[in-house]
């Protein structure tokens, strides 16, 4: 090396020494830059979960209110009756009031009465009926019961309700809150865990309301969904892997697909709308049109997933079904589909857990109707899980915010399940050829 | 009796007709498969598909007519004068008679004709659910008999079988060309029928969109303006924000996981962030309507800043937080599919990890991240529950994010959730932007699906 290309090469080793701690640097804060990006999600995620938990665990509990109910003869129907149209047709409303009344015999007041009964669900009342209705015999008696507390009361106890607001501004007024005080002091309140949330259909009141209904329309509307899209959607994929000639017609499908894997799901919604209940007149609001327009809706999912579970079983398999003397559909139905199933199941479940919870389409076929019935089949009117979601989302009254986000909550834990469910069955099943 | 009931004693028949056809293969051979032709599952198989095709297709036929036939002749029996009514009106008449003869409540008095005509609609209702009971089980019955008797040593049964399949296969591969042909029509024949009553370009370059038709001459506020601008302004409005939020934060985690993460942290974090794509549309509607919104508009507040409680900010940001695991998934794949042989490259150059990333894994993915991105455009465009429960209804022509503006899905549900008319010039606009919408998520699809393939042949 002589003495000028020495100096050269110190020159740019100078150079690139001197533009190195600027380089590290910027290797240093792009990580962290890119850290900072992960970090953000996780936040997010998070955040999201913390805001609705926070929200939500106190619906599983509910305040009851402990009543010496008497069951008096002259307002139910007399002593020995048994006939259950009698029984059911007594004013049991009255006898909620009459106990209410007897509790605090100082308010005599019309106005004041109203508020006093306004304490009690009016769910109360239908809760004796069942009593006296399953068993006659109490009629006369005295029986202290556990009813339970309008969803204003049960909102105070739960520490919902602002106290230093001015008493126009509250939903509790301060009469109100003495009494409950009084009951408290009886230690004839308390909190309980809320069965009514998860044996109950929908209900204008909160302390009256659950999500049965809607847990029963969104199992009907996926076992619908899951009836048409799984065969179809299996089969679709071995057509076009396994049998289809490559020409136009196959690419023009291959095209489709893609396509309607991407197409808003708020259209097929109204492609529901138009054919399904338009065109075809089958009724709004039903399972039946749900899972069908679910199961348009998922059909590429499960056919580009059944695809790629087609695609990885090797070619070997085929050779020797085919070597063996197998026809072709017996090299399919015999070999490559058993092996494939794994990844078409997985894609399946993904593709069931995407049709639970999606809302939009839904909503265009009518299926926002406030029903309270717990739905018997599939062509019962019905809501589904979310979309029992939106329309609490759009109640006004403060307990319906807990009750939204505890729907949430036992949605996301059907969907984390079934997203569990296909990882265990990839990984469980998952072959490396 | 249900229909329900006769599909399960079909199911039956077809289980028995399969025994029956497998027995009757191998008696034929003395139990030497050899001398089948195929193997005897065919033959039970073959049998039971003759048995059960030819009535299910017509028990098919006879529920989609029924409806129309029973309903002509129930038409034909009324009295002269209510034959004669609009058909409006006869169609109210026909769902009392309906009603009425389910037991249902009935809007008018029962008078007598109403009491025959549902009785007779009862009647010919149970006439013809005997009718096709009977039908249907005869025809299964016979037809599998058929199918049994013309089993013999070299009856191809095997090739029939898969034939059969063959075309189940080739039939369920078309339903999505029946699906995309199904979305098009339905949309387009409601937004011809939209454009009838108001003029393209009223729609696509008005300014002012107020939905709310007169019913009444007279009526205040009920102007129907359809100019679509405003709708597409906030659309856009939200998608942008959406995309500020999703794109940085989505790229920049994909490059770490692909590049720097060590393998426990990616396998910890990249499930955690998939939940994200996992949650339900309508559980980020209520996070953006209870929580962040109200964030938003306090921290404006205290700012001093005038911010809407429906603002564009906070459906965009919480659209944009759906988005990531869908921006960083997309990327990843692209940043993955990048050739080892330029990274190392371009570090036997003596650059460092970031220089590559930036200079060499960057522009070699770009296509494929664009082609992303576009995919999560169309994707924001066509999100419906978020801005549903947390934009406005209220058309703002506006380009300010602290304010209330409306996206085309908004308008979509509010126009059709409810009861109205089906041919009010408001419920078809619902379809109008329908296929607005329909064609530019398609158009968004078909040039990103177009730049992926394209830069993965590059690759391979």
């Amino acid at each position: 090396m002589n003495k000028q290309q020495q100096q050269q090469h110190e020159r740019s080793m100078s150079r690139v020494e001197k533009g190195l701690a600027r380089r590290y640097r910027q290797e240093r804060n792009f990580k962290r830059l890119g850290l900072g990006a992960i970090l953000m999600g996780l936040l997010f995620v998070s955040f999201l979960f913390i805001s609705i938990f926070a929200n939500g665990y106190t619906a599983f509990q509910q305040t009851f209110v402990k009543l010496d109910v008497f069951y008096d003869p002259e307002v139910i129907a007399p002593v020995g009756e048994t006939d259950p149209d009698v029984l059911s047709a007594g004013h049991y409303g009255g006898l909620v009031k009459a106990t209410m009344r007897e509790l605090f015999p100082s308010v005599t007041n019309r106005r004041d009465k109203k508020k006093l009964y306004g304490l009690i669900s009016t769910g109360a009342a239908f809760q004796i009926r069942e009593r006296v209705m399953q068993d006659p015999s109490v009629i006369g008696q005295r029986e202290s019961i556990w009813v339970p507390a309008d969803d204003d009361v049960d909102m105070l106890i739960k520490g919902h309700i602002d106290l230093s607001l001015p008493e126009s501004d509250r939903r509790i007024k301060d009469d109100q809150l003495s009494w409950i005080q009084g009951m408290q002091e009886d230690g004839r309140v308390e909190k309980r865990f809320n069965t009514t949330f998860f044996a109950a259909g929908d209900s204008r009141e909160p302390e009256l309301s659950g999500i049965k209904g809607a847990a029963v329309g969104s199992f009907f509307t996926l076992l619908i969904c899951l009836a048409i899209s799984f065969p179809v959607g299996v089969a679709a994929a071995v057509y076009l892997e396994e049998v289809a000639p490559k020409n136009r017609w196959t690419d023009l499908i291959e095209v489709n697909i893609n396509n309607l894997a991407a197409v808003p799901s708020i259209v097929f919604g109204l492609l529901g709308l138009a054919v399904f209940i338009n065109f075809f007149g089958l009724p709004r609001s039903v399972p039946l049109v749900g899972g069908l327009v679910l199961a348009l809706m998922t059909l590429p999912t499960i056919i580009i997933a059944s695809r790629v579970a087609l695609k990885s079983v090797p070619p070997s398999i085929r050779e020797a079904a085919l070597g063996v003397g197998a026809s072709p559909m017996q090299t399919i139905t015999h070999h490559v589909l058993p092996l494939a199933l794994p990844g078409m199941l997985t894609g399946t479940i993904i593709g069931m857990a995407q049709a639970l919870g999606e809302t939009a389409p839904l909503l265009m076929i009518g299926m926002v109707a406030f029903i309270v019935d717990i739905p018997g089949g599939a062509m019962d009117p019905s809501a589904v899980l979310p979309v029992q979601i939106y329309l609490w989302a759009d109640s006004p009254e403060r307990a319906f915010v807990e009750r939204t986000s505890a729907a949430i909550m036992v949605l996301l834990v059907f969907l984390i399940s079934m997203n569990l469910l296909a990882v265990w069955l990839r990984k469980k099943f998952e072959r490396r050829w | 009796m249900h229909t329900s009931t006769l599909i399960i004693v079909l199911l039956g028949l077809m289980s028995l007709a399969y025994y029956l056809g497998r027995k009757r293969s191998l008696n034929l051979v003395s139990g030497r498969v050899r001398d089948l032709h195929s193997l005897p599952s065919y033959y039970g198989l073959h049998t039971a598909l003759w048995c059960g095709i030819p009535a299910i297709l017509l028990l098919v036929v006879w529920i989609s007519f029924e409806g129309s036939v029973v309903t002509s002749l129930v038409v034909d029996s009324l009295p002269q004068e209510t034959q004669n009514l609009p058909p409006e009106r006869l169609n109210l008449v026909l769902n009392d008679i309906r009603n009425l003869a389910t037991g249902d409540i009935v809007s008018t008095t029962v008078d007598e004709n109403m009491q025959q005509a549902a009785d007779h609609y009862a009647g010919l209702q149970s006439i013809s659910n005997m009718a096709m009971f009977v039908v249907a089980l005869s025809l299964a019955i016979m037809a599998g008999y058929i199918a049994h008797r013309s089993i013999s040593r070299q009856q191809r049964a095997r090739n029939r079988v898969e034939k059969a399949v063959n075309f189940f296969l080739l039939s369920s591969s078309t339903l999505a060309i029946f699906t995309t042909i199904g979305i098009v029509l339905s949309v387009l024949f409601e937004s011809i029928r939209f454009f009838q009553q108001i003029p393209v370009t009223d729609f696509i370059f008005g300014l002012e969109w107020s939905p709310q038709t007169a019913i009444r001459l007279d009526q205040v506020g009920s102007s129907g303006v359809f100019g679509a601008i405003p709708l597409f302004a906030g659309t856009f409005l939200i998608t942008l924000i959406a995309m500020v939020v999703a794109v940085p934060i989505g790229l920049l985690s994909a490059i770490y996981m692909a590049e720097y993460a060590g393998r426990h942290f990616r396998s910890l974090a990249k499930p955690v962030l998939e939940v994200l794509a996992g949650i339900p549309t309508v559980v980020y509607g209520f996070f953006a309507a209870l929580t962040v919104a109200p964030f938003f508009r306090d921290m404006g507040a205290t700012l001093g800043l005038g911010v809407s409680s429906e603002s564009a900010l906070a459906a965009g940001v919480v659209m944009g937080i759906m988005i990531i695991p869908f921006v960083s998934s997309l990327s990843d794949d692209v940043i993955n599919a990048v050739p080892q042989a330029m990274r190392d490259g371009s570090y036997g150059l003596g650059a460092t990890r970031s220089e590559t990333i930036r200079q060499v894994i960057v522009p070699a993915a770009l296509p494929g991240i664009v082609g992303g991105v576009l995919l999560a455009v169309s994707r924001a465009i066509g999100e419906t529950m978020i801005v549903v429960m947390a934009a406005g209804l209220s058309a703002n022509l506006t380009a300010n994010p602290l304010e209330a503006v409306t996206t085309v899905t908004v308008q979509i549900v509010t126009l059709l959730v409810g009861d109205q008319e089906f041919d009010s010039a408001k419920t078809l606009a619902a379809f109008a932007l329908a296929l607005v919408l329909f064609v530019i998520t398609l158009a968004l699809n078909m040039i990103a699906l177009h730049i992926v393939r394209k830069y993965r042949e590059q690759y391979e």
